[in-house]
Parts: structure tokens; sequence; C-alpha cells
């Protein structure tokens, strides 16, 4: 086998959507059980064609591919076309998109199992894994620009998929609206791509990256470098669809969605697209020194700031939401370093332990019988002893234990930022090594907040509803009176997916750190320039996984993480009152955090009403008089009379008028013909 | 010539003879098993339409053009090709308007018989090569409609408007024969092939007149402006199956009429003709989008839209080269399919004493039939021409080809008809997705076949524009 097929790969990318279309489509007639068994049979086999592709380009040595598999459109050069670049980092994202999209379709027969939309739910979701598919597979922007806004609109539906609920629908449309902010700076970097390099083909454009970084685009007399501009540009819709500050705020929103859609969307897959992106675009990113620096201090701002929010909320699932907004921040460093490759790999480790915390997350939400406040939680752990082990295996995943996956991928980026000699690397080093111990801090917290401690549920199980704090999940659930029970450990279609996540959370780092961080896996598909490869810097200390794991527990990165455990032990399980009086002395602090840095204030009190100024003007004066008035009023009215006119003149139903005009017609083009001939 | 009569001096010409053949037969069957079984001569059309098919791939002139019967008739593949066409358009019409007819107790064998006979008159006119085939094969495609049309003896309007497309339909058969007669004086031969190799200097003053009665002739059929008024009456007041018939089937012969007749016979005076036809294309463009703004009869808004199609279709034509043509074939085929999806809406949703043809009928469409909602969602975004649909790439080969011959101002007439046409397209797709659905309008007709038809039918519309090459490069192929 030394090529890859072609109809393997469209079938990879083919069959989700085929599925999501028979249970969209025809989900009344096929049922629930067949709903969910084509839509897990095509994710199931699209997941083993991805794992036997990587396996191609990694152990068989397969070269990569390259190639349209249809041309939609050719229009004065440019070619629109359908197309595949499938290499050592494209297969290692479908690898991970598919195997998470398969835990995720299993997990969901048992958290979907009582809503209304079961069918209409795996439809949606399959429809986001062909998407998906299509924004890593592709070999050119256009697609990229398909695939990007095609897992958009599937997350604005499955984030307002329970459509009924007022906050579901605001949150919905708040990403939708924060997300076009983003899209029109992605759309304008493609844009100046093709301005510059003519084409659309991502190979062309790579290939002229060194050329480009000469130019500069004129702004009346300001020269701009045109390439930082572009890059800039792309990173905007980066910001957008991986939740970079400023344009973070809409995925803790996002959580109004289903759980399964939170693990899934929110935090392994499409949120991921924006660095997935990035490093794709490492040929373009490289020669642009201004444009990586603008990556740098934007990652680590997020990563710091995001973590911080972590600490104040008590709603279980924004906990975890906040800190797929920091891990996606240190992935965004890693960039910005010029690590790309540890930004993928901490990519791929995240999307395991993190789609593990969420879903663990979910299963404790099934098990409080819809519960997410975890004031009202505690001792979960002698219910539910699958979900609190597999979760504890995310959590110290998350934070950096040594040996598990999560410390291979963040120890690497924080020593690559360590070596990092780029404009604002000392902040963003300063800012992910703090961010160490903020992570402990949120993790541990929620950890012994939710299965350890007193067991909070009994007595406070129906007082806390009305403060709107807890977000309810809206299903018939909360009618069934099942609120002061014991909590239960969750079926096996919940617990496996949360087992079969937990294996890699644990192991994955351990044996792939080597190749893909140090080795050369990522071969041509990553490119880093000479003086740039803080990666290569650090491969010189590698002396294998076992060795990296035993000097970082000496490390300051895993003292900073033990401390945050430990503070977190002391506030929320050894004396409770130390927390509280803590909380008092610092009451600005923790009012600037409940309230989210009042990023949400200045949105609505001035984007949004200062937009909304700007709108009612141009409505009255220009739109309703000039516009409305006489452009398209007066035309249409114009057209109207003409129409009923003639309607009634012309189409008058007599036949001798018909004739008459035939007639007429006849005689002007002979008279015509006459005269002029 | 020679006096003997042999095998191979009429095999191409087999479909024609095949069909007169099956409409004889089916007569008898009807003649003797008629009222003991309606549906069977139905049944058994439909049999006869695949056979014939079969036989029409069978005897198919790949690359040959071969001309019979002393050079009447003309067999290429273009010919093969529209006639194939022909016979899925016209199984597709039938099949939808079945339960239509036998709700309506006018599923009787003589309207099948009339539908294939018109077919009959398609195929002489796709397969023309002389001024008497050519209007051989207008006449009996038009008096097989003519009796379509009033086939519902009970109804005093498909009565009216049979009267009505008849007395137009004669003026317009004696300005065609008309014009003929003073081609033929002048250039002395009935033949397209030799009035092809004849007239290449510029012509005489006779001959562009007689080309005048010619083309409005050709305008009349096709039902461009000012020679339109027919069509909507027509559009209306017939059955809406026979409505769906008319709208689709003979769309092919006019296309060869005008492809066989002015682009190839009367090839040496492409500069007049053009001209005329870019008359009547900018004024159906103009007026058929305009009055179809008006509108509250949906029978009405497609039969406007027709001539509005029609102008864009003509625009291929006037472009005058081989692109054109390949590109008004691509518009008329695009056409026809969209039509039929259309049109077959409006008869599954018609029942026994409901006619679904007002727009009101379509209010909240979406509630009451989400599937066939959806086909019609897809034939209003494709004839406006909405990308990926089939309409898009229509509209665009047409302009492209108006681009590549300079024509401007007709390139921005028809995007601005484009435009304007967009709101009466998308108001049917808000009336059927965001109104309240008016009370007592019965169930659609819910027989699997048929909706599993229509529903391929929509899918067609679709799948065409996202694959569009194949069919694009076929009419290219045919014409380039």
């Amino acid at each position: 086998m030394h090529t890859m097929n072609e109809n393997v790969l469209l079938a990879i990318v083919l069959l989700p959507l085929v599925a999501a279309v028979v249970a969209g489509l025809f989900g009344r007639a096929i049922g629930r059980a067949g709903a969910h068994t084509i839509t897990i049979a095509a994710v199931g086999v699209s997941c083993a064609l991805s794992f036997y592709v990587l396996w191609q380009v990694t152990v068989a040595g397969v070269p990569a591919f390259d190639g349209p598999a249809y041309t939609w459109l050719v229009s004065d050069g440019v070619r629109m076309q359908v197309g595949f670049l499938v290499d050592r980092l494209t297969a290692l994202m479908m690898a991970v998109v598919t195997f998470v999209s398969l835990c995720v379709h299993v997990y969901t027969i048992g958290y979907m199992a009582e809503d209304d939309g079961y069918q209409r739910f795996f439809s949606y979701i399959s429809l986001f894994t062909f998407a998906m598919l299509m924004l890593v597979m592709s070999n050119n922007f256009m697609q990229l620009y398909f695939g990007w806004e095609a897992v958009g609109v599937v997350s604005y539906l499955l984030i307002g998929f329970w459509y009924k609920r007022p906050t579901a629908i605001f949150a919905n449309l708040k990403a939708f609206l924060v997300n076009r902010v983003g899209d029109f700076g992605f759309v304008l970097g493609i844009a100046g791509v093709l301005y510059y390099v003519g084409s659309l083909d991502f190979s062309d454009a790579f290939a002229a990256a060194p050329a480009l970084a000469q130019e500069s685009f004129h702004i009346g007399q300001h020269a701009v470098p045109a390439l930082a501009l572009i890059c800039i540009c792309l990173f905007v819709g980066a910001m957008g669809k991986s939740a970079q500050m400023p344009l973070h705020v809409w995925l803790p929103d996002s959580m109004e969605g289903p759980t399964p859609i939170s693990a899934l969307i929110h935090a392994a897959t499409m949120v991921t697209a924006g660095i997935f992106m990035v490093a794709r675009m490492s040929p373009l990113f490289e020669h642009s020194e201004v444009a990586l620096s603008f990556v740098l201090v934007i990652g680590a701002t997020t990563a710091l700031f995001m973590g911080l929010l972590g600490v104040v909320n008590n709603d279980i699932k924004r906990v975890v939401a906040y800190s797929t907004l920091s891990q996606l921040g240190y992935m965004t460093v890693a960039l910005g370093a010029s690590a790309y490759g540890a930004a993928i790999f901490h990519l791929m480790t995240h999307a395991f332990f993190k789609a593990l915390l969420f879903l663990a997350a979910g299963s404790v939400i099934i098990g409080m019988h819809h519960e997410q406040d975890m004031r009202r939680m505690g001792g979960l752990a002698k219910y539910m002893p699958v979900t609190a082990v597999t979760c504890w295996i995310g959590a110290l995943a998350l934070v950096g234990t040594p040996f598990f996956s999560g410390f291979y991928s963040k120890d690497a980026i924080i020593e690559a930022v360590g070596e990092s000699h780029r404009w604002g690397a000392t902040y963003a080093y300063w800012c992910v090594l703090i961010g160490v111990f903020v992570t402990a801090l949120y993790t541990f917290r929620m950890i012994f907040l939710t299965f350890h401690g007193p067991e909070r549920f009994r007595n406070a199980a129906h007082a806390g509803h009305a403060d709107g704090d807890a977000q309810e999940e809206p299903d018939t659930a909360s009618d069934h009176g099942h609120h002061g029970e014991a909590p239960h450990e969750t079926p096996l279609v919940v617990t496996g997916p949360l087992v079969a996540l937990a294996i890699p959370s644990l192991i994955v780092g351990f044996f792939t750190a080597g190749p893909v961080l140090f080795g050369s896996y990522f071969q041509e598909s990553i490119r880093v320039l000479e003086g740039n490869d803080v990666l290569g810097e650090i491969a010189r200390e590698w002396h294998g996984p076992v060795a990296f794991a035993l000097h970082g527990l000496m490390a300051p990165t895993f003292l900073l993480a033990l401390g945050g455990a430990a503070t977190a032990w002391l506030f929320f399980l050894r004396s409770p009152a130390l927390a509280d009086g803590v909380a008092r002395r610092l009451a600005p602090l923790r009012t600037l955090l409940v309230n989210k840095y009042y990023f949400d204030w200045f949105n609505e009190n001035v984007i949004a009403a200062g937009a909304r100024l700007i709108g009612r003007g141009l409505w009255k004066g220009g739109d309703q008089a000039v516009i409305d008035g006489v452009v398209v009023d007066g035309s249409a009215a114009a057209f109207d009379r003409i129409a009923a006119a003639s309607r009634f003149r012309l189409q008058s139903g007599y036949l001798y008028s018909y004739a008459f005009w035939m007639i007429i017609g006849l005689a002007a083009l002979l008279g015509w013909f006459l005269i002029a001939g | 010539m020679q006096p003997t009569f042999t095998w191979s001096g009429v095999a191409p010409a087999l479909p024609e003879i095949y069909l007169a053949a099956a409409i004889c037969v089916l007569l008898m069957v009807e003649v003797f098993f008629g009222e003991r079984r309606r549906g069977l001569t139905g049944t058994l059309t439909l049999l006869a339409i695949a056979g014939g098919a079969a036989l029409t791939l069978a005897c198919a002139q790949v690359d040959a053009r071969v001309t019979l019967f002393s050079g009447m008739y003309v067999a290429d593949p273009l010919g093969t090709v529209l006639k194939l066409f022909a016979f899925l358009f016209l199984a597709l019409a039938l099949l939808y308007s079945r339960a239509y007819l036998e709700q309506r107790d006018i599923l009787r064998g003589e309207f099948y018989v009339l539908a294939l006979s018109a077919l009959l008159g398609v195929f002489v006119l796709v397969s023309a090569n002389s001024l008497l085939s050519v209007y051989i094969g207008v006449e009996l495609l038009a008096l097989s409609v003519y009796a379509m049309v009033a086939f519902d003896r009970t109804s005093g309007v498909a009565a009216e408007s049979a009267m009505k497309y008849f007395v137009l339909g004669a003026i317009a058969s004696g300005t065609l024969i008309y014009g003929m007669s003073m081609v033929y004086g002048l250039s002395g031969t009935l033949r397209l092939d030799d009035l092809a190799a004849r007239l290449t200097e510029a012509p005489s003053l006779g001959l562009v007149l007689g080309l005048v009665f010619i083309v409005v002739a050709v305008g009349f059929k096709f039902g461009a402006v000012p020679f339109h008024m027919w069509l909507p009456d027509v559009y209306h007041g017939a059955p809406t199956a026979v409505t769906l018939f008319i709208a689709t089937v003979p769309k092919i012969a006019y296309f060869a009429l005008a492809f066989r007749l002015l682009a190839y016979g009367l090839g040496g005076l492409t500069g007049s003709w053009t001209q005329m036809l870019a008359v009547l294309a900018v004024l159906s463009l103009v007026v058929g989008t305009v009055i179809a703004l008006a509108q509250t009869n949906i029978k009405r808004l497609l039969a406007y839209s027709a001539v509005a199609n029609v102008g864009f279709l003509l625009l291929g034509f006037v472009a005058g080269t081989p692109t054109g043509y390949g590109a008004a074939l691509y518009y008329m085929l695009a056409y026809v399919i969209v039509t039929l999806a259309g049109f077959g809406v409006v008869v599954v949703a018609s029942r026994r004493g409901f006619e679904a043809d007002e727009l009101e009928h379509y209010k909240g469409f979406h509630a009451r039939d989400p599937m066939l909602a959806l086909s019609m969602m897809v034939v209003m975004f494709s004839t406006a021409g909405v990308p990926p649909f089939i309409g898009f790439w229509a509209k665009l080969r047409i302009i492209e080809a108006l681009w590549e011959t300079g024509h401007l101002w007709l390139v921005i007439i028809a995007a601005a008809a484009s435009v304007v046409g967009l709101f009466y397209y998308l108001r049917v797709v808000k009336l059927m997705y965001f109104d309240a659905v008016p009370a007592g309008l019965p169930a659609t007709e819910k027989r699997t076949g048929v909706r599993f038809a229509l529903g391929l039918n929509a899918l067609a519309v679709l799948a065409l524009g996202v694959v569009p090459n194949p069919l694009l490069e076929l009419c290219e192929r045919l014409l380039g």
C-alpha cells in the first residue's frame, strides 16, 4: 500500500453526512434505535478508517495525499474545489475527532434517553462530525471556510437545541454574533491570501509565503506588512472559534446546550479548529514575528485570566468551560511561541481529558437528577465510584501530574515559552506559570466540592432552585420529583465512554510525547524557521518519557500545581470558613471575577447599545426615509401598479385582444426590418 | 433516388415508427378493454415509453449524422439525447398526473394516446431536416395539445382556453407556413442542410421578411412576449395534469424548432434573427417578471415565470454561438426538470373537488406536508437561480455566453430580472414556511410511488446543481 485511496478519504467524510441526512429527514420513520444505530455505525466506520489512515501515514510510510476530489467551479482562474490534504497533522486530527465523536455518540444514548429531540440530536452530531472532517481535511481556503462555517452552524443549532428555553436562545444568538466578528476577520484574511497569491490552494499560498513577507499593504499613507495583516486577520477568526479573549464570551454561555455537545464541540473538537488552523498555516505565520507576538499575548492573557474565573463559579459545567478557555489559551501560547507541535499535542491530550471531564460532569448531572450546582453536591464518590475515579484521572491529567498525558503537553508548552525570545514571551511565561497554580486550584475545588466532603444534597435539594444560579436542564427530568433522593451511578452507555476516554487521558502522552513533540512526527506538515525552533531546543534535554516525568516531579510547575491542590484542599475541604474569610477580604477582586471582568456588561451596554443607537439612526433616517420610501417601496409600488394594470389591460381574457397584440408584434418587427433593412 | 425500400434506410427512424405503432395498439386496447379496466392504458403507456427509450438507445447514432427519406429526416446525437429526455419527462408527467385524472373521472385511454401522439410530434420536430417535416411536427404536437387542454369536457374554463389556444395557434401556424413559403421561394429548397449551405451571402429583404414570420411563430410556440397571451390562460384553464404536460415535454420540441430551423437551417441569417429574438427575450423577461409579481394563483404565477424563463432561454440563442446554443439547451433541460417538480407538487397537492392552485392554499404548507413543501422550496430556489441548485448554473451559462459575445446590456437586464424574480419565488417559500395554515384544506396525495418519484425529481434539481459538470459537458458536446 503505497498511496492513499481517495475513496477511503471520501468515505470517512461522507458516511457521517449520509447518516445525518437519514437520521434528520427520516428520523420519525426509523425511530430512536434506528437513528442511533445508523449514526453510530457511520461514525464508527469513519473512525476505524481514520485510524487506518493514521497508521498509513505514520507506520506504513505512505506519502501525504494532496489533491482535488471534485472541482465545483473555475472562475477567472481561481479554482473552487473540494480537495483533501491528508498528512500526519490531518491524520492525527481525524483520529481525535472521530474517536471523541464516537464516544459522544454512545454517551448520548444514555444522556438524551428521555428527550423528544433524540433523532434530531443524533442527526446534528453526525453532521458536526462531517463538517469538522471537511475542515481538517481541506487542502484549500474555500473548503476550510465551508467547514469553518458548517461546524459553526451545527454549534449554534446545538447550543439552542432546547429552543423553548429563553437562556438557550440567548446563548445561541450570542455565539452566533461573536463568531460573526471572528469570521469577518477570517474571511478578510482569506481575501488577503487571494489578493496577493491569486489562488485558494494551501500549497500555492505556502509557496508564496517568503515572497509575501516582503510585500506591504497601503492604508492611506501607512504601509502595513501584508503578511502580518493576513495572519492577524486569520487569527481573529481563530479567536472567535477558539474563544480567545476578548471573543471568548460565547463559550461559557454555550453550556446551555446538552452536555454531550459541551464535550464534543465546545471542548474537544470545534473550539480547537482555530488552533488547528494556525498550525496548518504555520508556513505563513512563521514569516511574521508581529503576528506571532500578537498570538502569544492573546493566548497568555486568556490562559491566566479565564482560569481565575473557574475559581469562583459554582456551576460544575461552567467550571469545566472556563477550564477549557484557559487550556485553549495554553495552546494559543504554544502557537505564538512557534511550538506548533506542542499546541497540537496539547490539543490532542486535552481533547481526551476534557471530553472526559465534561462527560463526567454530565454523568454527575444525571446522577444528581439534573442538578448542576456544586454547592448542593459533595460526597458523591461513595455513590458514583466509576464517575469519581474517571473524573479524578481527568483532573490529574488537566493539572499536569507527571506521567499523565496532560503533563507532557503542558510542560512542553511552558518550557517552550521559556525558551522563546519573542516580544511578549516573558509576560506569557509568567502567565502560564501562574496559570498552573490556578488550574490546580479550580480543578481540585471542583473535585472536592463534588465528590468529597459532607453530603449537601439532602437538606438543600429544594432550596436553591429559585436563585437562578443553577442552570437546570429543561426536560422532563425536573418534573420527575427525584429531588432529595440519593444520587446513583449512571448506566453503562454513560460510564463506558468515560472509561474509554480515561485510558488515553492516562497513557497517550507517555507513548506519543517522544515522536510528536520532539521527534520528526509532523515532518513537512508544520514548518518552523531555523531561529524559532524552541521545541528543538528542548529536545536536547529529552531522554525519554520517564526521565522527563521524573524531572517534572522536581520542577517548579509541579510544585505550583501541588500548591494549588493544597490550597483547594485547605479552603474547600478542610476549613470552608477560611475560604469565606479570604473571600471577604478580597471582596473587590471577587466582585470583578464574579462579573467576569465586566466583558458581558461592556458588550451589552456599550457595543450592543451603541450598535442599536447607530442602527436606529440609520434605520429612521437612511432606511425608512430614503431607501424604503423611495428606492424600495417607490419602485415596488411602481412595479405593483404596472403589474396590476397590465394584468387586466393586456391580459384581458378576450381572444381578439390577444390576436391583436400578436399582429401588432408582427407588424412592429416587420416595420423595423423594412425601415432598417 | 433509389426506389428500393431497405431496412438500413429506415432503421434510424425506428423510434418514430415504434411510437406510431404503439399509439395504434393503445387505441385498440382502449377500445376493447378501456371500459372494464380504467388504468390499463396508462400502465401500458408507461411500459411503451420504457420500451421506446430502450429502442432509441439501441439505434442511437453515436457520432454520425444520417439523413433519411430524401433528406426529410435526420438522425444525430442531439436528436437521440432530446428524445431520451422527452421519454423521461413524459413518463414523469404521466406518473404524477394519474391520481389527479382518476379523481376527476377523466382517467381515459385517450389522454395517454394524445400524450403519445404529442410525443410523436416532438420527435418529428427533433429529427426534422426539412421545412415540411418541421411544419408537420409543429402541427402534430399542437393539435394533440389542443385536444388535451379541452380534455375535461365538463369544464367551461378548459374549453375556453382550448379555444383561445387553437385560434391563436392557427394564426401562428399561418405565419410559420407563410414565412416558410417565402424562404422556399427565394432559396429553392426545403431541406435545412441545403438551406444552411446556400444562405451564405448577405440576405435579401424578402428572406428577412420571411424570417420575421418564422420568428413570430417560434416566439408564439415558446410563449415569448408579445406572443405569450395564450400561455397564462391556457396554463390556468387546463386541468393541472395537462398544464404539467404542456409546460414540460413540448419545450424540448420548441428548443429543437429554434435550433434546427433558425440556428442551423437559417444559420446564414443569424445576424437578423438574433436581433429579433433579443427584442422578444427582453420583453419576455421584463413583462414575465413584472406581471408575475401581481399573481395570486400559483398556476398563473408559474405561467408568467415560464414567460420570463423563455426570455432567458432565448438569450442563449441571441448569443448566436455554439456556446450560447449549448447554454440554451442546458437551460431548457434544467427548466423542464424543475417545472416537472413544481407542477408535480401542485398536481399531487390537489384532491377530488379541490384544486391546490391558489397561493392561499400554500400557506403553512410545511406543516401539512413537509416533503412536498421541501420539494416546492427546492423548485423555487432553483427557478430563482440560487446556488447550488441547477437553475443557478443554467442562468450562469446563459450570462457567460452573452458576456463572451459582448452583450453587456442584455447581461444587465437578465441579472436585474433575476433579482426582481427572486421576490415572488421567495414569497412562495415564505408562505409555505412562515404562515399559518388556513382551515379546511384536504390532505395531500399519499401514494408512495408518486411521492418517491417527485422526491427524486426534487433531489435531481439539487444533485445536478452540486454536480453540474456531466450535464453541462453533454450539452456543450452536442452543440459545441
